[in-house]
């Protein structure tokens, strides 16, 4: 499986492993997880510039933007005008019109609001920006946010940092059949074999943080994850075996004694 | 010495020349262009107009730049803190 691209809004992304840059030690830390995870996606927040120390590194100095795409997200944003306010100050400061839309709901849970989200995707749609939207496991939404002219959308697994794994593969799975364009299943996953489940189900990619981030040896867990989802596509292509209750003997009868 | 104003930067009371344009303050503050936004009185300027809007009293200026941020928010994650399974 040398040559299988993802491709959104005509863009070809190499990597079916998308990394958040968010929690990690520092930026040395960082820089070896994404190399390790082989990410050529990483996302981004948008913040004040600190204006009182200027000794303080950038994250971007760390990455090269020869090498991968920066994905800035509306994280932290809570209503429709925050999320188009952060939205077109990453645009402003970047290089891209792609943005990575969180219209979050409720600080515990970090699900998002979904009715929120929509309405800011059709706006930054009509704006010219290639809209990756964080949603629920909602295929209805899904759909809707399809409609309103994204190019791809992110269901989560489960709670943001949660490391629950997924927690309705059923509604991802009508999720990937129902939506015609890419799914990448973004947040809750907690280790390789979640990553590997998300893809079997039909995920086109999986993004991350917290999973590796926050593991005991985030370079290792980088990839792990790696592994995972490059194993995980490949069983979904080569199609697995249906479940059956009893056994199906794998040697033959004849010629036994 | 030229006349001084005061001005918000980043949440932040701070003087400035009275003729200063963003352009200026931007290198006041050894802060490089390429991958910021500034967004002046709400309003987001463009990279090539840093050096023509001049900066008058009571302004409200917000510098933003890329941090690492994830699949999502990173505060709440992080005052929280991580379990790791034994």
């Amino acid at each position: 499986m040398q040559n299988d691209p993802l491709i959104i809004a005509g863009r070809e992304f190499q990597s079916r492993l998308w990394v958040g840059t968010g929690k990690y030690k520092d930026f040395a830390e960082t820089k070896k997880a994404i190399e390790a995870s082989g990410a050529d996606v990483v996302t981004v927040a948008v913040r004040r510039v600190n204006i009182t120390d200027r000794s303080k590194e950038n994250l971007l100095d760390y990455l090269d933007p020869k090498k991968y795409i920066i994905l800035p997200n509306t994280a932290g944003c809570y209503n429709v005008e925050d999320a188009l306010r952060y939205a077109r100050l990453a645009r402003a400061a970047g290089v891209s019109d792609l943005i990575k839309l969180e219209v979050l709901g409720d600080e515990r849970t970090l699900f998002p609001d979904t009715a929120g989200l929509i309405e800011a995707a059709r706006i930054l749609v009509k704006e010219g920006f290639i809209v990756l939207p964080y949603t629920n496991d909602d295929p209805i939404v899904a759909q809707k946010l399809v409609d309103v002219g994204c190019p791809a959308v992110m269901p989560l697994a489960a709670p943001i940092g949660s490391g629950l794994g997924i927690r309705n593969p059923y509604n991802l799975k009508i999720i990937m059949e129902m939506i015609k364009v890419p799914i990448i299943v973004d947040a809750g996953v907690g280790t390789a074999s979640d990553a590997a489940f998300a893809m079997e189900l039909g995920a086109d990619a999986v993004l991350m943080n917290t999973a590796i981030a926050g593991a005991k040896d985030p370079i290792a867990m980088a990839e792990a994850m790696k592994y995972g989802v490059y194993a995980g596509r490949l069983a979904y292509k080569a199609g697995r075996i249906p479940r059956k209750l009893y056994a199906t003997a794998s040697s033959p009868i004849e010629g036994m004694l | 010495m030229a006349a001084t104003i005061q001005i918000q930067v980043n949440g932040e009371a701070r003087d400035c020349r009275a003729d200063a344009t963003v352009g200026d303050l931007l290198r006041e503050l050894a802060i490089k262009t390429e991958r910021v936004a500034v967004e002046l009185n709400l309003e987001i300027l463009d990279r090539k107009d840093f050096d023509g809007r001049s900066l008058h009293a009571g302004d409200r200026l917000e510098i933003l730049s890329f941090i690492g941020g994830g699949a999502p928010t990173d505060a709440q994650v992080r005052e929280r803190g991580f379990v790791h399974a034994e």
